[in-house]
């Protein structure tokens, strides 16, 4: 009976294994596959292996918008924990009037689809002169992440000892210093948490950018897969090479702190 | 000295006031110019007939919301929405939870499957939406290759291209997709149950069956209704995946209200109609959103 018990367990394990890693494999297995060989046997997974495709991936240019990806990703979630983690230093750790009214009204954009703020955003981008440019997209993108990040930041910030702020306000520091030079270095791991939730979050996003930015060299990686696989129409190992690359740097981050980023996904959810 | 006292008193209220404007403005800002306003500008769109690219706008009042009830293809988007909802909330969630259940049985190399199971959570929704366009192809894709190599060759089909199969394979890649999402808030929901209990359990006799559903499963509804409160309105609004794979096709089999909001906005340019969605699904959200917390809340009380 036991024994039966394991190795169901075991199966159903292996089985969905399968289903969760097989596609992936299947993607890189093709990506490293000429042309030629994909056409005589799509389905294996192990081939003479060419580095051709990624070679032609980069000539095409993925590069670009690889760099247009990192850069505002980079930029916004830089902004997001340095504007969020203010906020919550005030609401976390302030007294004053309006601390609950402002903490319900950045809580509330939680509930507010994306979709519904589309052609208002679009209009606006467009009056302020930054349609089709990369800067476009780093309001939304900001505003976005704010509800998120400042739940996350300003929960951590109510239970920092207040004893660490009186000592430095004997020392005569100001709030401004007490922000950057006590507060904000305790919320380290808060701060980890919003970053890697934000990142994963922008570094993926599609919606914004497929209506804010038309220019192909101005394109942020998810819409230059898209350009990729309009091209290549039937170059299948040329464009499983462009998923590979741009799934690549959230990959390398997983695997190098897989606990930080499942914890940063789940935080950011159970917060939510 | 008590002039003093009250200069200084005033001095140091207004340095917080200041120290707050600077320290919550810029946010607040960037807040209200792109979530809050753009949600009373929706609205105001929707009552005129506007291309958005030209200035005249032309006020019709409710008539876009008339013509929205009327239309054929918003019935259908609405549809397979709420098709979608169900689905996501009955297989994604369900899934989840094995998952991660399986994930705190003893199995060997744990470490490895968890790494694994969380992957597709990972990539990119169009490069999950591209790959699986691939897999689902009907000339080399692997599905059917592999329907094939199993003797089943007679249910090979165009997945993607036939009305009656679209939405099914495009449902079973957004479960593909959001099943470790899940897997990860529930096993927190999980790591919160105390040991304790589970032992009590035990040793009062229960089978693991009945230590499941009388412990952990009563235990575990907070999270499952954040599960569900998350799976709904993201189903409502989803949009990236089906965008990508089908654009709502074919013959609107797939079409979701975002997928109709966009093409209405960005290619027919009816600004005003696609306004009136775009409000029609905040509503929609919304209600949804607080009947399910508001149930929660009822039954947390103890009421049901």
């Amino acid at each position: 009976m036991k024994v039966a018990k394991g190795l169901l367990l075991h199966l159903l394990a292996v089985a969905w294994l399968l289903v969760a890693g097989y596609p992936y494999l299947y993607m890189i297995g093709t990506s490293l596959k000429s042309q030629e060989n994909f056409f005589k046997n799509p389905t294996s997974l192990i081939d003479a292996y060419t580095f051709a495709n990624y070679r032609l991936v980069v000539e095409l240019g993925i590069i670009r918008y690889f760099l247009n990806s990192l850069v505002i990703s980079i930029v916004s979630v830089v902004l997001i924990v340095l504007l969020a983690s203010m906020v919550s230093y005030c609401l976390g750790r302030i007294r004053f009037r309006l601390n609950r009214p402002l903490y319900f009204l950045f809580i509330a954009g939680m509930m507010i689809p994306v979709h519904t703020t589309l052609i208002p955003v679009y209009i606006l981008t467009r009056e302020m002169g930054l349609y089709d440019q990369l800067w476009a997209l780093l309001g939304p993108y900001i505003a976005f992440s704010l509800p998120v990040s400042v739940i996350i930041l300003t929960q951590f910030a109510r239970e920092i000892p207040t004893e660490l702020e009186e000592a430095a306000v004997m020392d005569g520091a100001g709030r401004t210093r007490l922000f950057a030079g006590v507060v904000f270095p305790l919320l380290t791991p808060a701060v980890a948490t919003v970053t890697i939730y934000n990142f994963i979050h922008i570094w993926n996003e599609f919606v914004f950018a497929l209506v804010l930015i038309t220019t192909p060299g101005r394109m942020t990686l998810p819409l230059g897969l898209r350009e990729f696989y309009g091209e290549f129409s039937v170059n299948v190992p040329g464009i499983m090479a462009a998923l590979t690359l741009g799934t690549l740097p959230l990959l390398i981050a997983y695997f190098i702190s897989q606990e930080k980023v499942v914890k940063g996904i789940a935080a950011g959810a159970v917060k939510g | 000295m008590t002039g003093d006292a009250s200069r200084i008193r005033r001095r140091n209220r207004l340095d917080k006031g200041l120290f707050l404007c600077v320290f919550i403005g810029p946010a607040l800002l960037v807040y209200t110019v792109y979530n809050i306003y753009p949600i009373f500008a929706t609205f105001f769109y929707s009552l005129f007939e506007w291309t958005g690219i030209e200035n005249t706008k032309t006020f019709i009042g409710l008539e876009n919301y008339a013509k929205l009830i009327r239309d054929r293809i918003f019935h259908r988007s609405l549809g397979n929405n709420v098709l979608l909802v169900f689905a996501s909330v009955l297989t994604q969630i369900p899934l989840g939870l094995a998952l991660a259940l399986l994930l705190q049985s003893k199995i060997k190399g744990m470490r490895f499957f968890r790494t694994v199971y969380f992957l597709p959570f990972l990539m990119s929704t169009v490069a999950i939406a591209i790959m699986w366009m691939f897999i689902y192809n009907p000339t080399f894709g692997i599905l059917n290759r592999a329907l094939a190599d199993i003797g089943l060759a007679s249910l090979q089909r165009s997945w993607l291209g036939e009305p009656s199969t679209a939405m099914g394979s495009v449902i079973a890649v957004i479960c593909w997709q959001f099943a470790p999402f899940y897997m990860i808030l529930l096993r927190a929901g999980l790591a919160g149950i105390p040991e304790e209990l589970l032992e009590a359990a035990r040793i009062d006799g229960c089978t693991p069956w009945k230590s499941f559903t009388r412990v952990t499963l009563p235990l575990l509804v907070p999270t499952l209704v954040t599960a569900v409160v998350l799976s709904t309105i993201g189903s409502l609004k989803y949009f990236d995946l089906i965008y990508v794979m089908t654009e709502g096709g074919p013959d609107s089999a797939t079409e979701l209200m975002a997928t109709y909001m966009y093409k209405q906005a960005f290619r027919q340019f009816s600004m005003g109609f696609a306004s009136a969605i775009s409000t029609c699904m905040f509503v929609l959200s919304f209600i949804v959103a607080v009947t399910i917390l508001s149930l929660d809340r009822y039954r947390a009380r103890g009421g049901a």
